[in-house]
């Protein structure tokens, strides 16, 4: 129950906001946002204990059982790593915000999208049913393309948010994919039962597909080479909200997705070889493209990437241990995931605090260009502390919490090399070398952060504010980030035991004891083992690049531009474009006629070439009731009303023509005893024609058509076409006998519905879902019509999109 | 240009009552009888709509000071509501009930909550037939 009110409440107060806004103008927004994912974090967090013990939360509320979709809240050890990162790094950055973004901005949507991202964010990590996890997890998509253009008048907003969108929800759309064949697989949605009836998973044709599927999933939404291209970009939104989505929460979801389904993929030597290698290459990759940012945010959004990377990479080589099974000996390669779970908290706090911090610098300074910067530290002295403690923890520096995650990143991938399956005995070198080199790079733009920022001459005349230090408020949230940075180095196994050990038991769930697979974590082994080395060479080497980077820097000069990523996701942007522009203007030519016959074309194609095929155009006139005489009147009165309109000279000549076939219709519902239709058809005939009446004194008179002959000729056959489809299709109703008419279940409406005209009970009741929706759909065209006619741009305004 | 139609006023003045308890008719009529909230909805709003051709928009939002815009608003929310709040009695989307209640004065007379879910429904339809026509007619 707590659960699903934690997945609830931010949604709940997404809703509440334009009302608090408008009744508490004179108060910044952020102070009552800020009270739910405090409250979350609060009950999620009393749960601790509990989930330490190795109990889990399991409750289900049916939505669509008949397909097995039901919302199943699954709280255990994972999720509790998310939730608790998702409201607390929530909590953190919403008091940050409340100083970062004045009130003139539109707090009302931003504190919105940003609780709506929360709520769907809860949901993606507590839920445990696929398909419910899957429509919260393209939720954060949405969300974060609306964070991301929150300043939606800069173009570049909208082209990081654009891109974003597409690169994340191509992913989502594939991980659908991927879900609906493990569904096929194991006949559920639910993880859990996957994960129970693993062997049938296993056996199936689809495992494989459906694995690289999710997969393509987890790395979109974790900027996993080569879709890492979305991130840098993503930077235009506020910094508030790249630090909250685009390195604590939302990118982590890649993460929390590969970490989940480990028990299903995992073992297998495609889950191992895609994952660890795309991760470590992500890791090489980020940490080699940070060092020429000249941007702060973007240099931090790179190593975010190249951070994901060896989270991701530690996911992969810590499936090793699933694919050898439990034994005392294999136990050592689950400390893999181990280090990654404790990479990721320890990720959170000190890139959360960076990203705080250059949002301080920015916000006080006016710039994040690295070339105008320096000097900054005896003018702000807190700020620089953060930057020293995030970038050194970020580099693997003892005494903070990076060192201890980096060690185990280092040892788990030397550990790597000892296995002999899936050929590691001739690749496994790749993996400490790779992490090696990249952690040298690390270190390399660490440096830049903090020296080129905080040392050096500062140069006042080229920046836009005169630097000072930032108000307390701010400094908040990062301090309390960086005193977890360093009392996690001091206790981190407080943080081992409490939440790490849990998780450890969601992940291998078919290994006995999760105590086993809890490593004692520490500083000093008591001896310099081989990752004590490799960090001594990652400092060494590290500060000879930096001393050096002058030199090297061209070296970046020599990729072509052509072919970045970037270049290639751009090309592939702008031809869709113009070849579909292409093709639609082909078709679109803006007459009305034209767009009548694709319709009509298309009706007669389908429908009477579907009579055709099924072979049921068949009319037997034998059953029918005679005709009478004054039906035949009416019938020769519409073919008459029908005909007149061909030859008509006025609009207004048409349109009361069209009225005498519309209440004509009526007459022959009266004569069939139709009343209800007799009745909808007066009023809606009468109304249309007093619409039509209306809609008049804006058309031109009619023109007779200049056209030739065979197209005169084609229209007609289609119009003909159109009709003798409607008329056989009509005719061939009534002797349909593929299936029963359902019209016997109507029949007992009074009973059911508690109505006596079924035609009603039908509306009102029986398919009342169509109803509903109908209404909806006629508010929404009374809407349009509304907004097309009154709020259209008067001549002369500007364009507002493109600023 | 001055019209006079002294004649048309004067007969819709009198029509318009007629048509807008011929509405109501058909609206509470619908369960049992051919009527219920699109035709009664229709019916109500054609009668406004006659109401703005004859007088002048200025006349006829005095005496009816509503924004169609929010009443058809209003019908969207209480047809979806009806269907939502079948939720909280822990009856699945969109079921409707009905009983026999004894009311007094009035007897005992059938009661269903269809008729809240009609009332969206001929709320939105008067609301949207009358916003498009206003804005159609006020277009320069």
């Amino acid at each position: 129950m707590i659960v699903a009110f934690s997945i609830m409440l931010p949604f709940i107060a997404a809703a509440l906001i334009p009302f608090i806004y408008r009744r508490f103008k004179n108060i910044h927004l952020g102070w009552f946002v800020l009270v739910v994912p405090a409250v979350l974090f609060t009950l999620l967090a009393s749960y601790i204990p509990r989930i330490a013990n190795g109990e889990t939360f399991v409750k289900t509320y049916e939505w669509i059982p008949t397909f097995g979709i039901n919302i199943t809240t699954y709280l255990d050890g994972l999720s509790m790593i998310f939730s608790l990162l998702i409201t607390g790094v929530g909590s953190l950055v919403i008091l940050y915000s409340i100083f970062y973004l004045s009130t003139k901005e539109s707090l009302h949507h931003f504190y919105c999208y940003l609780l709506l991202f929360m709520g769907a964010m809860l949901g993606v990590v507590l839920s445990d049913n696929l398909m419910v996890l899957y429509v919260f997890w393209e939720l954060t998509s949405v969300s974060s393309f609306l964070l991301i253009a929150f300043w939606h008048h800069r173009k570049a907003s909208r082209a990081g948010a654009r891109k974003a969108m597409i690169i994340t929800v191509s992913g989502g759309v594939a991980m659908l994919a991927g879900f609906l064949m493990l569904y096929v697989a194991s006949g559920t949605f639910s993880i859990r039962e996957i994960i129970a009836n693993l062997e049938v998973v296993q056996a199936s044709a689809l495992f494989v597909p459906a694995m690289l599927l999710v997969l393509l999933g987890a790395f979109t939404k974790s900027a996993q080479f080569p879709f890492h291209i979305w991130l840098p970009d993503a930077m235009e939104a506020p910094t508030p909200v790249s630090a909250y989505l685009h390195s604590a929460t939302m990118v982590k979801a890649g993460i929390y997705l590969v970490a989940r389904t480990t028990p299903i993929f995992g073992g297998h030597e495609v889950w191992f070889w895609t994952v660890s290698g795309v991760g470590i290459l992500t890791l090489f990759w980020g940490s080699f493209n940070a060092v020429k940012q000249f941007d702060l945010k973007a240099l931090l959004a790179y190593s975010t990437i190249s951070q994901l990377g060896l989270i991701m990479s530690l996911f992969g080589l810590g499936s090793a241990a699933l694919h050898l099974g439990y034994a005392s000996d294999t136990v050592i390669y689950t400390q893999a995931t181990f280090a990654a779970l404790f990479h990721l908290i320890n990720h959170s706090t000190f890139k959360g605090a960076l990203f705080m911090m250059v949002g301080i610098v920015d916000h006080e300074v006016g710039t994040r260009d690295i070339r105008r910067l320096g000097g900054l530290m005896a003018l702000m002295p807190f700020t620089f502390t953060i930057a020293v403690i995030g970038s050194f923890s970020m580099a693997g520096l003892p005494p903070f919490n990076g060192f201890l995650s980096k060690e185990m990143f280092f040892a788990a991938t030397v550990n790597i090399m000892q296995l002999n399956i899936f050929s590691l005995d001739n690749f496994g070198l790749i993996f400490p070398v790779v992490a090696w080199i990249a952690s040298i790079f690390t270190f390399v733009y660490c440096a830049i952060i903090v020296m080129r920022t905080f040392f050096g001459k500062i140069q006042p005349d080229r920046l836009e504010k005169p630097p000072h230090e930032a108000p307390i408020g701010m400094l908040i949230s990062p301090y309390i980030l960086i005193t977890f940075v360093v009392g996690i180095f001091i206790f981190p196994n407080v943080l081992g035991h409490y939440i790490l050990q849990p998780a450890m038991a969601s992940i291998y769930p078919m290994f006995p004891s999760s105590e086993e697979l809890t490593p004692h974590i520490a500083a000093w082994h008591g001896y310099i083992n081989t990752e004590l080395w490799m960090t001594f060479g990652v400092i060494v080497f590290g500060i000879l690049l930096y001393r050096t980077l002058k030199k090297w820097r061209p070296m970046y000069q020599i990729f072509p531009q052509k072919y970045t990523f970037n270049a290639i996701y751009e090309r592939i942007i702008g031809s869709g474009e113009s070849y579909s522009s292409r093709i639609t203007n082909r078709y679109m030519n803006g007459h009305l006629s034209y767009y009548f016959i694709y319709i009509y074309v298309f009706f007669i194609a389908v429908l009477a070439g579907y009579a055709l095929y099924a072979d049921v155009l068949s009319w037997d006139p034998s059953k029918d009731s005679a005709i009478e005489p004054y039906e035949l009147i009416l019938v020769f009165v519409m073919v008459f009303a029908a005909g007149a309109i061909l030859f008509a000279k006025q609009r207004i000549t048409v349109v009361l023509l069209n009225g005498v076939l519309g209440y004509s219709v009526a007459f022959f519902f009266v004569l069939f005893r139709a009343p209800d239709l007799a009745l909808t058809q007066l009023v809606v005939e009468s109304i249309t024609t007093a619409l039509f009446l209306l809609a008049f004194k804006y058309l031109p008179k009619i023109q007779p058509e200049k056209v030739s002959n065979s197209i005169k000729i084609t229209k007609a056959m289609i119009s003909i076409a159109v009709g003798a489809t409607v008329t056989l299709i009509g005719l061939a109703v009534m002797n349909y006998d593929k299936f029963e008419p359902i019209s016997a279940y109507f029949e007992d409406a009074y009973n059911l519905a508690g109505g006596k005209n079924i035609v009603n009970t039908i509306l009102g009741d029986f398919r009342a879902f169509d109803t509903m929706l109908e209404v909806v759909v006629l508010f929404i065209a009374g809407l349009g019509v509304y907004t097309l006619i009154k709020l259209k741009a008067k001549k002369g305004d500007t364009d507002v999109e493109s600023k | 240009m001055k019209v006079n139609d002294v004649i048309l006023k004067t007969v819709v003045r009198m029509v318009v009552f007629i048509v807008l308890t011929f509405g109501m008719y058909l609206f509470f009529a619908g369960h049992n009888a051919p009527g219920g909230g699109f035709i009664g909805g229709l019916v109500l709003g054609s009668a406004i709509v006659l109401l703005y051709l004859t007088y002048d928009i200025e006349t006829v939002h005095k005496g009816m000071p509503f924004d169609f815009k929010k009443v058809a608003a209003l019908g969207v929310l209480l047809a979806t509501g009806t269907a939502i709040g079948s939720l909280f009695f822990d009856a699945p989307f969109l079921t409707q009930t009905d009983g026999y209640f004894t009311i007094p004065i009035l007897g005992e007379k059938h009661l269903s909550t269809v008729v809240l879910f009609e009332a969206g429904v001929a709320l939105t339809v008067i609301g949207t037939l009358v916003t498009i026509i206003l804005s159609i007619s006020e277009d320069e």
